[in-house]
């Protein structure tokens, strides 16, 4: 597209260049304003198929400058995964045999054979759910404990050094005081998703509070708004992009947590199937369930970037 | 009753200092001034006198070190809706489409005494004054500079503000539609006889528009260097001014003032 758009403007460049508005950017539309492209317009027949068999070249030249690295990164994995085959004597399948592995998998997902055996399709749903609850949970917390963080210098001050302290230590390390305090190994796990979800929504929220502009503020203090008027007129889609990033965050920390997590834990979850082959000896499976449990966390970061750019509203940074 | 007319806004003795980290930094000292009921007054000097630092005073957004503020009698304590400011960039909040940023105003003055049919009414009317019903429904971002600064104006006027405080509001403009929106500002201040206070360091603008001059010296420790009266008959029109003989010789004396009494900005700083 670019290409093709560079391209008629040299077409017009020469046109245009005697016109007063014709420097930077307004190029395309001063051509129709000055008297040298009237002359042009006079004979638009034999520029409009130029235009069109130039175009043609272009655009598939861009497609696959799209679609062909992708395709050769994907091939290079292939490949590399191929020579390790070889490479072990067979202790790591090969991809062509995974992939019939993995159609057999995918044709039944959904079967259920007694808690240990269970189909791909609810392993990834039950793992699912307890990142959604441990997650939800922690939205819940979370983000009004961080709209007061960021709101009140006092309560900032309070709780920075706490969050310092407790934000690095890894979640795993809260999973025995969660068997301890829950006494089963769900609610253990789904209480580690939440203690790792919390901080970046917190930490993020707080920021974006902070960050509100100046300008909005002033706003509302003229208008004298009231507590509730500024947080749902102002400070709440101010912050909303923060947030979105908050979430996104601690939504890839989970889904990344959760599988270390059921691997302790056990019962049905990708993480516990990961370690229920491993222990079948079944590497193909392994290898699928990596598959799946990167395409999942991809799924969920793409769908929470759509989000985020849908609530980002291009002025706040004036 | 006479007091409050031609003492409308009343500063005494005022004085603003900042802490910085190099120490307090004195911005304004010794400043006095009145503001007579419907006057329009405006505020010149060089960047970083301390105009909009007087003008924030003014509503109420900071409170002064020394001296004291008073809008019709009464101290000023805070910001609120009777003094309305236009803000440099605007301030317009870009999740809300044009009409709900006036509505938020409208709301929250009017609300108490009004039905909601009322108060919409009343926001399309101050859209329409400033000439933008037909963007009502857009958001901020959709609009140009111009039209932004406008919808500005309007959430400002529909408060129906006893002062109506304007803080470099064409600055970052062009020079063209600076000088349309200098000429519905004109009009819409004959109609609504607001009680103006404006920012400014355009010498044209403050010599168009104002009824008085306030000229600022340079910053640190700045204070008003002079005051000049402007008795240029209204309706003022931009092209028959441009050749008049006061016209001229009001805008020498700001010249004068800024340049060859104020112009050692470098040396002063």
């Amino acid at each position: 597209m670019v290409s093709a758009v560079f391209h008629t403007t040299e077409a017009v460049l020469p046109a245009s260049s005697p016109s007063p508005a014709g420097g930077g950017l307004g190029w395309g539309h001063a051509a129709p304003s000055s008297p040298v492209a009237a002359n042009d317009a006079a004979a638009p027949t034999p520029a409009l198929p130029q235009r069109g068999r130039e175009k043609i070249p272009f655009d598939r030249r861009e497609l696959w400058l799209k679609v062909l690295p992708p395709l050769l990164g994907l091939g290079l994995l292939a490949l590399v995964w191929e020579l390790v085959f070889m490479g072990t004597g067979g202790s790591i399948p090969s991809p062509r045999d995974t992939f019939a592995q993995a159609l057999q998998i995918f044709s039944d997902p959904f079967y259920s054979k007694g808690p240990n055996d269970q189909g791909v399709g609810w392993n990834v749903l039950s793992s699912l759910k307890r990142v959604a609850m441990g997650f939800g949970m922690a939205a819940v917390v979370g983000i009004p404990v961080g709209f007061m963080i960021g709101r009140f210098n006092f309560l900032s001050r309070m709780f920075n050094p706490l969050i310092s302290l407790l934000r690095p230590v890894s979640p795993l390390a809260w999973l025995p005081i969660g068997l301890l305090v829950f006494k089963g190994a769900n609610p253990a796990a789904i209480w580690t998703i939440f203690i790792c979800s919390i901080w970046p929504m917190i930490i993020n929220t707080a920021v974006g509070v902070q960050r509100v502009p100046q300008d909005y503020m002033n706003v509302a203090r003229v208008l004298n708004l009231s507590e509730w008027k500024i947080v749902t007129k102002i400070l709440f889609p101010a912050v909303l992009p923060y947030m979105l990033t908050g979430v996104r965050l601690a939504v890839g920390t989970a889904w990344l947590v959760i599988v270390a997590a059921e691997m302790l834990t056990g019962g049905v979850g990708i993480g516990f199937w990961v370690w229920d082959e491993w222990n079948n000896l079944n590497v193909k499976n392994i290898i699928i369930a990596i598959f799946v449990i990167g395409i999942v966390g991809l799924v969920l970061e793409f769908a929470l970037i759509k989000l985020a750019t849908a609530f980002t509203f291009e002025e706040v940074k004036n | 009753m006479t007091s409050l007319t031609t003492k409308y806004i009343e500063i005494q003795g005022v004085e603003q200092t900042f802490k910085t980290r190099k120490g307090p930094f004195r911005a304004l000292q010794n400043i006095n001034l009145t503001v007579a009921r419907g006057e329009f007054v405006a505020l010149i000097g060089h960047s970083g006198c301390g105009k909009s630092t007087l003008l924030n005073l003014i509503a109420g957004l900071t409170t002064p070190t020394e001296g004291s503020l008073l809008c019709a009698n009464r101290e000023i304590a805070g910001p609120g809706p009777e003094r309305a400011v236009v803000f440099q960039n605007h301030s317009l909040l870009p999740w809300l489409t044009c009409f709900e940023n006036v509505y938020l105003a409208v709301e929250r003055v009017f609300s108490e005494t009004e039905t909601k049919a009322q108060l919409k009414a009343r926001t399309d009317a101050a859209l329409a004054m400033v000439g933008l019903s037909a963007a009502a429904q857009k958001r901020p971002g959709e609009i140009s500079g111009g039209m932004k600064q406008r919808v500005g104006i309007a959430r400002a006027l529909s408060m129906e503000p006893k002062v109506l405080l304007l803080d470099e509001p064409f600055g970052a403009l062009d020079a063209l539609t600076r000088a349309k929106l200098q000429d519905e500002l004109l009009q819409i201040v004959a109609t609504t006889q607001s009680t103006v206070v404006m920012v400014t360091h355009d010498v044209d603008e403050a010599v168009l528009l104002s009824d008085r001059i306030v000229m600022m010296t340079n910053g640190p420790s700045a204070t008003i260097g002079e005051v000049l009266k402007v008795e240029l008959p209204r309706p003022r029109s931009r092209v028959a001014l441009a050749e008049d003989i006061r016209y001229l010789g009001y805008r020498k004396a700001v010249i004068d003032f800024l340049y060859t009494r104020q112009g050692h900005v470098e040396k002063a700083a």
